[in-house]
């Protein structure tokens, strides 16, 4: 099979769309079959990133790669890049606002989901220039 | 059981009826979305106050069985439009999580 590759637009602040991407993926993998535990995974890892954009960076852009073996995701931004890349990393600790959190986020739970989700997972960020997050999720 | 029987057994409020065929296997309580993808499985009745477009992406990518809001919370229009077209089963109660928990326990 060759591989399908699928490109996201993710618009800033907008949460009526946050989640479009990753059920769109969801969707795809569905079709092609794909065990419903690493569909699974892969939408969760991919809409906490997509969260992210939407609340710290105005939005940003996700490529998708499926290839037999694995998925791999890239979630881009522009924003403002993470300080303290090892106290994101840590459960519990978030820099979201409150408006934010009264809509059910901001539990300091994104960046370890991600993590944990996911196969293989790498950051490059700097601050004033973005973040770039890659995934990558084994077919079983 | 199906949602279905639950609506019938709970006399639950029904906002938006999906696919009211699927089967319950557990229950999962909770507000934090993150928390929430992190640990409740597919098949569960996720019980929360959370009646938001974002709750409904959640339910979705668990692959939550229905989602019961508690102590009569509301679900936003937005909300509603997207557990429409998303085909989720959002019901509602004026009883508590608690509450809620311990008669869905009894009965699956």
């Amino acid at each position: 099979m060759d591989s399908i590759k699928l490109h996201y637009d993710v618009p800033g602040d907008d949460f009526t769309r946050a989640g479009a991407a990753s059920s769109d993926v969801k969707r795809n993998l569905k079709q092609l079959g794909v065990s419903p535990n690493v569909i699974r995974n892969v939408s969760i890892a991919m809409y906490e990133g997509e969260i992210n954009m939407v609340i710290h960076a105005g939005g940003g852009w996700i490529d998708v790669e499926i290839t037999e073996e694995e998925i791999l995701v890239t979630l881009a931004d522009e924003g403002p890049g993470i300080d303290n890349l090892e106290l994101a990393m840590k459960e519990g600790y978030s820099t979201a606002p409150d408006n934010i959190r009264c809509l059910g986020f901001g539990a300091g739970m994104g960046l370890p989901n991600i993590k944990k989700y996911t196969d293989d997972f790498r950051i490059e960020t700097e601050v004033g220039k973005g973040t770039t997050l890659y995934l990558k999720v084994n077919i079983e | 059981m199906k949602v279905n029987e639950l609506i019938e057994k709970l006399s639950l409020e029904v906002l938006c009826e999906g696919d009211t065929d699927n089967e319950i296997t557990g229950c999962y309580s909770g507000d934090l979305l993150s928390w929430v993808m992190s640990k409740a499985k597919e098949g569960d009745v996720w019980l929360t106050v959370m009646g938001n477009i974002n709750a409904i992406a959640v339910a979705v990518l668990c692959d939550c069985a229905c989602i019961i809001l508690t102590d009569k919370a509301a679900l936003d229009e937005e909300a509603k439009n997207k557990a429409e077209l998303q085909g989720v089963t959002v019901l509602r109660s004026e009883k508590s999580a608690y509450e809620l928990s311990v008669e869905i326990s009894r009965l699956i």
